[in-house]
């Protein structure tokens, strides 16, 4: 048992070590960074307010700017520069990945390790929710529950926890039943602790790196799901930029000013990438199967 | 077998009926209301009265449930409230271009993922292995709509190989199978790759070595159906992401499939289309489901049927 605790205290810093050992993951946390930063200084770092419609922002035609020294990213439909849009777009990107992300994840955990754990009806109910949940078209249900609410940020964060945690729920119920069936559990048990010991201080500390892990690559289905909610007008509303309705609002003139529709493109993209290879590095630092496999 | 089978049935049937339920309560309590729509904005509220009387709308929410239901039992998916068409006619009609894209999504993600999956087993821990397993990540972390718009603007727009957008012959089912099929080609290549490293690994491909057939025979004849099989297993498994994919899909590409439909109806909140095509897509992902786990036994006979 000291055993157990011992290494689990020691791991974080052995975990972190191998993980910076591997350039993907670096790429990946270096990518994370920057958004950050860029998302936290936005109000220093933007160059122009980004709801602000520029005197000099379009062309005479009235046609936006493409990208040149004034306007790096250029500028959109309505004269506003999209650099400026961009880093006020990545705090709701970031904002929706960690609030929705962190409810699923709970949520998740919750019904995963409760159904695990308890078995009986309990856990055979919320493994028949999950198994319901599982036939849903998720994509399909997020954008009727987005379209027919009136979307704000929380709302449209609100929406995908309540799609998202499916997955997560499914993982940590297989981890759990595993677990406990396990000798150390059962040893337990005769030597006399209670459930609430087993539960908190055995089985809760083993699932940890699990979450950790789904934790991460959820950021990722996250970060996606937002960006196709915006896309298609249901998610965050314009004029809070958000990648996705930057997309939005811009799709209809992309064949005359593609960088409108690549640039927040790429950046969606690259977000996403960078938690599933921090994730997927995670997965191999902390499970212990993987290790010395490629 | 046979036994397993019927449980599994009943299971599916009751957990569509909890999807029906819950798609149901959910548009029922939801804020928006329908006869709004259908009336307008300039009816009195004589006239919204009167729709609302019409539809049954009126009645309490399990008395309308249970004539949804009678009504499926007999096949009736409803009328379309803004439409006045059937609702199972309409998706009826919408189908075959659906099935068409999704077609072609299986086709490119299977094409795509199985040979890159393949090429990267064979060249493992190479520069060209590295490169495709990143390019992997990059597919499943590029949103449809992105990827669809690029390669809109890449080969239609700018070297104008294919339509812009629309249906009707091979060429417009090019790019939006392609944008369907590029987020699941990064998982199946991933896994063929794991999958044929594993296969090459084995005693029997060692033996087949030492008998002296040569390399590019044992990779074809003994590797690759051995390596293949597993993941071929699990194209049920995909049915319910495309059923999300398409809605984005066929929006990108102004492909007239159910997805259309179904954004259509969620923007007008035309509730029997929304109920309609959900449980359409449903019973699609459970059949899927299950023919993902009828098929994994006979890939792989240690795995039982429980």
């Amino acid at each position: 048992m000291t055993d157990v605790t011992a290494s689990a205290t020691k791991a974080p810093a052995g975990a972190l070590r191998r993980l910076l050992r591997r350039k993907l993951a670096i790429l990946g946390l270096a990518i994370i960074a920057v958004v950050v930063l860029g998302a936290l200084f936005a109000p220093w770092i933007a160059p122009y307010a980004p709801e602000e419609q520029l005197f000099d922002g379009l062309t005479l035609e009235g046609a936006p700017l493409a990208p040149d020294a004034t306007f790096i990213f250029g500028t959109d439909l309505l004269g506003r520069d999209l650099f400026s849009r961009m880093l006020y777009g990545a705090q709701t990107s970031l904002v929706i990945g960690v609030v929705a992300n962190g409810i699923a994840l709970a949520i998740g955990t919750l019904i995963g390790v409760t159904a695990g754990f308890f078995r009986g009806w309990i856990g055979g109910g919320l493994m028949r929710l999950t198994d319901l949940m599982m036939a849903f078209p998720a994509l399909l249900l997020a954008i009727c529950l987005a379209a027919i609410f009136t979307p704000s940020l929380w709302i449209v964060a609100m929406v995908i926890a309540l799609v998202n945690w499916v997955q997560t729920a499914r993982v940590i119920y297989t981890e759990t039943t595993a677990l406990a069936e396990r000798e150390f559990i059962a040893a337990e048990r005769t030597l006399g602790a209670g459930t609430g010991r087993i539960l908190f201080r055995h089985i809760l500390p083993h699932l940890v790196p699990t979450v950790i892990v789904w934790g991460t690559l959820g950021i990722s289905t996250t970060v996606l799901l937002e960006a196709t909610l915006s896309f298609l007008g249901v998610g965050v509303q314009p004029p809070t930029p958000s990648w996705g309705n930057i997309i939005f609002e811009n799709q209809t003139y992309f064949q005359a000013a593609p960088w409108l529709v690549f640039i927040p493109g790429a950046a969606i993209v690259l977000l996403a990438l960078a938690f599933n290879l921090v994730g997927d590095a995670l997965r191999d630092v902390l499970d212990p199967t993987q290790r010395g496999r490629d | 077998m046979a036994a397993y089978l019927a449980r599994r049935l009943i299971q599916s049937v009751l957990i569509l009926l909890g999807v029906s339920f819950i798609t149901f309560l959910l548009l029922y309590v939801l804020p928006a209301d329908p006869v709004r729509q259908i009336a307008g904005r300039a009816a009195t509220a004589q006239t919204v009265e009167n729709i609302r009387q019409q539809l049954g709308l009126d009645q309490p929410f399990l008395v309308q449930y249970g004539r949804y239901l009678g009504n499926l039992l007999h096949g009736d998916l409803g009328r379309s409230y803004l439409q006045k068409t059937d609702v199972a006619e309409l998706i009826w009609s919408r189908l075959p271009a659906s099935l068409l894209l999704m077609a072609g999504g299986i086709a490119c993600e299977l094409v795509l993922g199985l040979t890159l999956g393949v090429i990267a087993a064979l060249w493992r821990g190479r520069a060209l292995d590295q490169g495709l397993m990143v390019g992997s990540f990059v597919a499943v972390s590029a949103p449809q709509f992105v990827v669809g718009l690029l390669l809109l603007y890449v080969f239609a727009v700018r070297l104008g190989w294919f339509p812009i957008g629309g249906y009707g012959t091979f060429a417009h089912l090019v790019l939006p199978a392609l944008t369907l099929g590029i987020l699941g080609s990064g998982w199946y290549s991933r896994m063929m790759r794991s999958s044929m490293i594993e296969v090459l690994r084995a005693d029997y491909i060692r033996t087949a070595r030492a008998k002296g057939l040569d390399r590019a025979r044992v990779i074809l004849r003994h590797a690759l159906p051995n390596a293949i099989l597993p993941i071929v297993a699990m194209i049920g498994i995909d049915i319910g992401i495309f059923m999300g994919g398409i809605v984005v899909v066929e929006s990108v590409f102004g492909w007239p499939g159910m997805g259309q439909l179904a954004w259509q109806a969620i923007q007008r909140v035309d509730i029997p289309i929304i109920m309609g095509v959900t449980l359409v897509s449903a019973t699609a992902i459970v059949l899927g489901n299950l023919l993902a786990d009828l098929i994994a036994p006979l890939v792989d006979p240690r795995i039982k049927l429980r």
